[in-house]
């Protein structure tokens, strides 16, 4: 069987539809392929931001930790969705940690790479940060419906 | 408008503050006919009448469930009920989901919380039919792990081959395997064909205008979408007012109503 290569799963991902074939080959050039294990931690709160993820398959939890009580999962990201965009935005650092739900491949990409290609290239960094900027508004929307706590007893 | 007598044959806990209730008829085995969706008025003697989903299967004419959530006085009263207790009963009322409508296409099921109740029966009837339809899928959504209702249900038909079943909560602690964040989020990543699908939803009227909006984003056009309202009732009959919601009554005109609709009123606030 044929491995893919990063720019094929690149063109694949959603995040990255109708995304220029050359700036797809830029982008392939800051990832690399990473796998983790049931259980492990991806990155830990307050850990240096230096790559984001697309996660290819498996699922990760964000978790918190709540002193006394223990980690609780705040969101679940699985296969296709992103994860990790603190290492854009300064200070550069994680807020949550990230485990490893199931066995979960994913591209790691580095922030630091693709930041220096998006100051560059300024329609790359506009479609980068556009993708981005939907995914924050999605999240942003669904944690408001999550603050809500629609199910609790009235 | 009288009540029928129904003995209670059973009360299950589903979940710290739900219950299913099983009831019979008094007068013997005697025929209880309803369609996926509709309600029944159940008087508990002495304390009130309450309007409760039917959550049974409509193929099962021997008992007839409801499951609800112990918020109030009556269902505080239900949930004492012993075996061979008797509960009044009227009903079956209002409108219900169009599974025969949805024949040839997929149908995706959106529950929030106690709001699976009234969409099991719909589940039960689809999948006695299984070959009439094509993709099915069940999203669930619910504050956390131990609020999951009909859990081991859920569990069973996860494991059947032609339904999709994806359960998510709004909060869970660490440990927790299945999947953290709003019902809204499973949407995107379902699979059915948006053109081709038949969306039924149930929840809390918050959590159902944010699917509605999320299945349109995905391309399920408006009138596809079919929703389950709730509002205080009393008569069931569309004579007291007390259920009015726009230029309808959501006991007789609902509860299950075409989201195209309805869509008009769910976004006047003083509705």
């Amino acid at each position: 069987m044929k491995t893919k290569s990063l720019e094929e799963l690149i063109a694949e991902a959603a995040f990255f539809k109708d995304l220029d074939p050359s700036y797809r080959q830029m982008l392939a050039g800051c990832g690399t392929n990473v796998v983790y294990k049931p259980g492990e931690f991806i990155f830990r709160e307050g850990d240096e931001s230096r790559q984001f993820y697309l996660i290819r398959t498996g699922s990760v939890a964000l978790e918190i930790n709540l002193p006394g009580k223990g980690a609780m999962i705040i969101q679940t990201l699985n296969e296709g969705e992103v994860l990790g965009w603190s290492c854009l935005i300064p200070p550069y650092r994680k807020h949550f940690d990230g485990r490893s739900v199931k066995q979960t491949r994913a591209i790691a990409f580095d922030g630091a790479c693709i930041g220096k290609k998006c100051e560059e290239d300024a329609k790359l960094g506009y479609e980068f940060f556009r993708r981005f900027a939907g995914i924050m508004a999605q999240r942003l929307s669904a944690t408001r419906l999550q603050l809500l706590d629609v199910y609790a007893k009235p | 408008m009288a009540p029928d007598p129904f003995y209670v044959r059973r009360l299950k806990p589903e979940t710290d503050d739900t219950f299913t209730l099983a009831l019979q008829p008094a007068d013997g085995p005697s025929k209880f006919n309803f369609e996926p969706g509709q309600f029944n008025m159940v008087y508990v003697f002495g304390v009130g009448e309450i309007p409760i989903s039917i959550s049974g299967d409509p193929g099962d004419s021997k008992l007839l469930f409801h499951t609800t959530r112990e918020v109030g006085l009556v269902t505080r009263a239900m949930r004492q009920l012993k075996p061979n207790d008797l509960v009044g009963l009227r009903g079956p009322f209002g409108t219900f989901w169009p599974v025969e409508d949805a024949e040839g296409k997929d149908v995706v099921i959106v529950a929030g919380g106690i709001g699976l109740a009234p969409l099991r029966p719909a589940l039960y009837r689809i999948l006695s039919r299984r070959d009439r339809y094509g993709r099915v899928v069940l999203l669930y959504g619910t504050r956390t792990p131990a609020d999951i209702l009909y859990r081991h249900e859920l569990e069973q038909w996860r494991s059947r081959f032609d339904l999709e079943v994806y359960a998510t909560v709004d909060r869970a602690m660490s440990g927790w395997r299945g999947n953290v964040g709003v019902v809204t989020t499973l949407i995107p990543r379902a699979p059915f064909d948006p053109r081709n699908t038949v969306a039924y939803v149930c929840g809390p009227e918050v959590m159902m205008r944010f699917t509605t909006q999320e299945l349109q984003k995905r391309g399920v056009n408006k009138d596809a979408i079919f929703i389950s309202m709730e509002r205080n009732m009393k008569c069931a009959v569309g004579f007291c007012g007390r259920c009015q919601f726009g230029p309808t009554f959501v006991c007789k005109d609902g509860p299950v109503f075409r989201f195209d609709k309805v869509e008009d009123w769910l976004m006047k606030w003083e509705i």
